[in-house]
């Protein structure tokens, strides 16, 4: 069976979710993996590592500018060149703005949050997360061509595949598809980025304010972790928009979320509940969130972090 | 301005989830439900669009009849009328289709919605309905300005934002922090009452997959408390028991 998946790639580099979606497709069948715009051939020949046995690179640098209607013709456009019948993608930002423009130009079923490998024994059923991690339903899709955007942290990275051959794919993109224009992009620098974090450090109201987030960002870094926060965190403007991690912020599914001063409202729970191990630390012992976690410590954060902090240095050296 | 925001009928984010009919259905019993939280920012925006550069706002739903408190709701805050395609809303495809067929004629400037659902979280319905459309779409919109015929948006990416300029129409799928969310004042709900609610049928049942049965993730195991004093036993359990770091 043929399969493309679609690469996302970050500061020319395969973004991590982007390897666990080619990881998943070589589950399928044979693997040609699509990468848009600027990349190194070397970077992308790396995409065999997970079990691609092709690289197709349409280079056009109009591509760097991440524009949803020619990112969607690209996709559709390679998907009828390698004749694939199964699309594949993580899910993202990028890629939930994309894939349903795809799936139209296809006549393919779409299916999002997808967290396991289909079941093809009669037919072509896959499990998906739905009410915000809370249930998984199992969808039978029911068209020739299917396009899957899989649930980031929900399948392992394959490693042992070789490297890929990187070939040119020419696309013809009309001008008309880039009519949007891009004034100006803001972007976190050298951050682990939040959505695709396998360890998560949040902070929330406990915090007291954003002078005292310094406690957090050294957790982080010992851990090798991203930086979130709760929403009043976010609506204070102590933190930026894209750290708000919960149901109308980023939904995250790291190995592990440490939590602290955080009380664990239910909109906040929304955005971590597919998270594998949760820590709360929180000085109220009555917090809901010691109910969702695995781990809990009541404590003040300023006394805890700093302790815990030198604890797992000493850990990890 | 004519906008038209499509809204989802769904379950209370506080909702206990369950399933019903061996599984097959959602157990709606003692549940409430609610305009999808991100299509509440959506159509708090068109609201102040409005106020802003006049129009209308017309509130798309497709959804069965349970769903009409939810649309009034819609209309109490600012729309000023309603549409709602009478049917279950089977998957993303057959909704965006509905979607499509009833935004073809009606000459708007902005299709707006939410950035997903919270029932389905697929996120995809926007771009699905700008594809059968011919029309641009963008997601997630976090500011929307217009000014005459283009628009200033600024969409969340991955890490950070982009602003990006563009002509009428388009769809977006919309996010915080767009709008403060509107609650309905007592005016709103007594016009609500007036305001034309059209239900029309589908225009076909074409959908691309079946629901076989749902699931319910496996219990958590209780929370394992740690002295503070002592955080060294987080670190072992981590490293050990876990096996996370």
């Amino acid at each position: 069976m043929s399969v493309l998946v679609f690469i996302e790639t970050e500061e020319g580099k395969i973004k991590k979710s982007a390897r666990e979606a080619i990881s998943y497709g070589a589950a399928l069948g044979d693997v040609t993996a699509l990468a848009l715009g600027t990349v190194s051939q070397d970077e992308l020949a790396t995409a065999g590592e997970n079990g691609a046995s092709k690289v197709l690179h349409v280079s056009d640098e109009r591509l760097n500018a991440s524009l949803i209607q020619p990112y969607a013709e690209a996709i559709a456009a390679a998907a009828n060149a390698t004749g694939s019948e199964i699309i594949v993608t993580a899910k993202s930002s990028l890629a939930d703005a994309v894939v349903g423009r795809v799936a139209i130009k296809l006549g393919a079923s779409l299916v999002s949050n997808v967290v396991a490998l289909p079941d093809t024994s009669n037919g072509f059923q896959v499990k998906r997360s739905i009410y915000t991690g809370k249930a998984f339903a199992n969808v039978n899709l029911t068209t020739d061509k299917k396009v899957l955007a899989i649930k980031k942290n929900a399948i392992e990275v394959k490693t042992d595949g070789a490297a890929a051959s990187v070939e040119a794919l020419s696309v013809t993109l009309d001008d008309s598809l880039f009519g949007a224009t891009i004034t100006s992009t803001e972007k976190a620098e050298g951050d682990v980025l939040l959505p695709e974090a396998d360890i998560v450090v949040s902070g929330g109201r406990g915090l007291k304010g954003p002078e005292n987030w310094g406690v957090i960002e050294d957790l982080a870094k010992t851990l090798g972790a991203a930086t979130g926060c709760s929403k009043p965190v976010s609506d204070m403007d102590w933190r930026p928009h894209h750290e708000h991690v919960g149901q109308t912020g980023v939904k995250v599914s790291p190995t592990l979320y440490v939590a602290v001063g955080i009380s664990g409202a239910i909109q906040h729970l929304a955005g971590v509940n597919s998270s594998k191990y949760i820590v709360v630390i929180n000085k109220d012992e009555e917090a809901p969130f010691f109910k969702a976690a695995d781990y809990g410590i009541v404590g003040d954060a300023f006394e805890v972090l700093p302790k815990l902090n030198e604890a797992l240095k000493a850990a990890l050296a | 301005m004519n906008i038209l925001v499509c809204i989802t009928h769904v379950p209370d984010t506080t909702s206990r989830i369950a399933f019903t009919n061996d599984n097959t259905e959602f157990d709606k019993n003692g549940v409430q439900f609610i305009i999808g939280p991100y299509d509440d920012y959506a159509l708090a925006r068109a609201v102040e669009l409005k106020e802003q550069n006049g129009g209308k706002i017309t509130v798309l739903n497709v959804g069965e009849a349970d769903s009409d408190p939810t649309i009034r709701k819609a209309l109490a805050i600012g729309a000023d009328e309603a549409i709602r395609v009478n049917a279950f809303p089977s998957d993303s495809y057959f909704v965006a289709n509905q979607i499509a067929a009833i935004a073809k004629d009606g000459g708007y400037d902005l299709i707006l919605m939410g950035r997903e659902s919270i029932d389905f979280n697929g996120g995809m319905v926007h771009g699905m309905v700008g594809e059968l459309l011919g029309l641009p779409s963008f997601s997630p919109v976090m500011q929307l300005e217009v000014e005459g015929n283009s628009a200033k948006i600024t969409r969340e990416i991955e890490g950070g934002k982009e602003k990006l300029e563009v002509s009428l129409p388009f769809v977006a799928g919309c996010q915080e922090p767009i709008a403060e969310w509107k609650i309905p004042n007592m005016r709103g709900i007594m016009s609500a009452r007036t305001k034309p609610l059209n239900v029309v049928e589908p225009t076909d049942n074409a959908t691309h997959s079946e629901m076989a049965a749902y699931e319910l993730p496996a219990e958590k195991g209780a929370v394992k408390m740690i002295d503070a004093d002592n955080v060294g036993e987080l670190v072992d359990l981590l490293k050990n028991e876990a096996k996370v770091i």
